[in-house]
């Protein structure tokens, strides 16, 4: 089989200036969603409440136990149902999908960026008498932020390179449109292969620079 | 032995700065401190010797709030510090108490604690700002003057990390100066620096004490410092009091066999 340049050069503009549009809207809202999410959860699993402690940690192991394809179908043809009747558009739906089931990942580093923050932090903030909401926000939490941000990065990756399972629920993103491209003509070598490439392209940097600001935030 | 339960004791006693009565501490199995009873008077200067795991530090880690006794009570200044009146009756002190009490003790760590996430300045002002309710440019004034006094103004927006051992203990001592403490702890506080810094964060201790007007509780391994610093010297050992008197003779003629075992240790060691 022999590589089609020409139509090669064809596609590529709309693959790029669509699917490649819409998989970096997933991963940049499916992100913010994963991150912030993230953090409700973590600080919600140290409550010393127990119920609400122990119904977020089953939260967290029941997304992180069931695959993000059953939790998109769910989204996507069970809400608008009954007796759900909530109706998502497919992009909706998978930034809500890949965002909740990453933010129970990142929850767990957070938890490990907290816990990461040595004893006497929390001790020199009692000793000042700093209040509970500010010892969080002014000490705690920078540090711990700042300790996760590495991992942080590598989930960005992730959600990134998990973003075409979005496909399956309709979402155009690359690999949805390469794979159009391909039923046009019974041909998949090509779209797939720079789709394929785009990904390699953007992650490898990305990796990288996480390896750069990990050496770079030690204080 | 009868004990006294909490409700049976009379107020607290405002002659005293600290007061402990019948403390008693455990880590699990472990007793750390039985029934110790101690005072300290306003403005008096008192340093804890004795070995390790004889229970000094513990006492520093009550009065701070950051451990909760077992049994028996703690006052500081005519207030309950470990627990508080609620229906005639006493319990144990809830959050907002505690903020109330704590706000006159300041600790200065083994381990500095400076937060790594502000600059110099910032550490020292992030408290005054936040508890006592300064303006930024209240704090920041006398921030500067303290850090003058310490003698690292030029390092007002340094990196914590980037000083020196002795040089972020003698920012954590300003730092613990600008809360405007009545009482305050001083735990090991230069059993982490290099030898050549010990000298000058004690002779800044020296001076602060030298002023009269804080009640300072000193755990410290170095002697000669402790006879300067205090005017009175506590010998603990298994969690109670073996001795307790002046300086002056603590050191050179202890009464008791276990203050002469320990300060011959020291010396040998």
């Amino acid at each position: 089989m022999n590589w089609d340049w020409e139509w090669t050069k064809d596609f590529s503009g709309d693959l790029f200036t669509t699917g490649l549009k819409v998989t970096l809207q997933i991963t940049l809202f499916g992100a913010i969603v994963a991150f912030a999410l993230g953090l409700v959860l973590a600080l919600l699993r140290r409550s010393e409440t127990r119920w609400v402690s122990t119904p977020t940690r089953w939260f967290i192991e029941f997304v992180r136990s069931t695959p993000l394809l059953v939790q998109l179908f769910f989204l996507f043809y069970v809400l608008p149902g009954p007796p759900f009747h909530i109706k998502l558009s497919a992009l909706t739906a998978g930034v809500i999908g890949l965002g909740v089931h990453y933010s129970c990942y990142t929850a767990e580093v957070y938890r490990a960026g907290i816990d990461g923050v040595p004893t006497g932090q929390w001790e020199a903030a009692t000793a000042l008498n700093l209040p509970r909401v500010r010892t969080w926000t002014s000490v705690i939490l920078p540090q711990a932020i700042r300790r996760s941000l590495p991992a942080l990065g590598n989930c960005l990756v992730a959600i990134f390179k998990e973003s075409p399972q979005l496909s399956i629920i309709t979402v155009l993103d690359v690999i949805g449109t390469a794979q159009e491209l391909g039923s046009e003509r019974f041909r998949y070598l090509e779209p797939l292969t720079v789709a394929g490439l785009f990904f390699l392209v953007l992650a490898i940097p990305s990796s990288i620079a996480i390896r750069r600001l990990e050496r770079r935030l030690e204080y | 032995m009868s004990t006294k339960t909490p409700q049976d004791l009379s107020g607290p006693d405002s002659q005293w700065m600290i007061r402990f009565d019948k403390v008693v501490k455990q880590f699990g199995d472990l007793t750390v401190l039985n029934k110790l009873d101690f005072h300290v008077r306003p403005q008096e200067r008192v340093t804890l010797i004795g070995p390790s795991g004889s229970g000094k530090t513990t006492i520093l880690r009550l009065l701070m709030t950051l451990e909760r006794v077992t049994s028996g009570t703690i006052e500081v200044h005519g207030d309950y510090l470990s627990h508080m009146r609620r229906g005639g009756k006493l319990a144990p002190a809830d959050e907002k108490h505690l903020r109330r009490v704590r706000k006159r003790i300041g600790m200065v760590f083994q381990q500095f604690n400076l937060f790594p996430n502000m600059d110099v300045l910032r550490n020292i002002t992030e408290a005054p700002v936040r508890s006592l309710g300064r303006s930024r440019s209240d704090a920041e004034a006398k921030g500067m003057e303290l850090l003058e006094m310490v003698g690292l103004s030029d390092k007002a927006h340094e990196h914590p990390t980037r000083l020196s051992g002795g040089q972020q203990q003698r920012v954590a001592i300003a730092r613990a100066l600008a809360m405007e403490p009545e009482i305050l702890l001083l735990d090991e506080v230069t059993s982490a620096l290099d030898p050549e810094l010990v000298a000058g964060v004690q002779d800044l201790l020296r001076e602060i004490a030298q002023t009269g007007y804080l009640t300072i509780l000193c755990v410290t391994h170095e002697m000669h410092f402790a006879q300067d610093i205090s005017d009175r010297v506590l010998m603990f050992d298994k969690g109670q009091i073996v001795e307790d008197g002046p300086p002056e003779k603590i050191f050179s003629e202890p009464e008791e066999q276990r203050t002469r075992d320990f300060l011959q240790a020291i010396l040998n060691a």
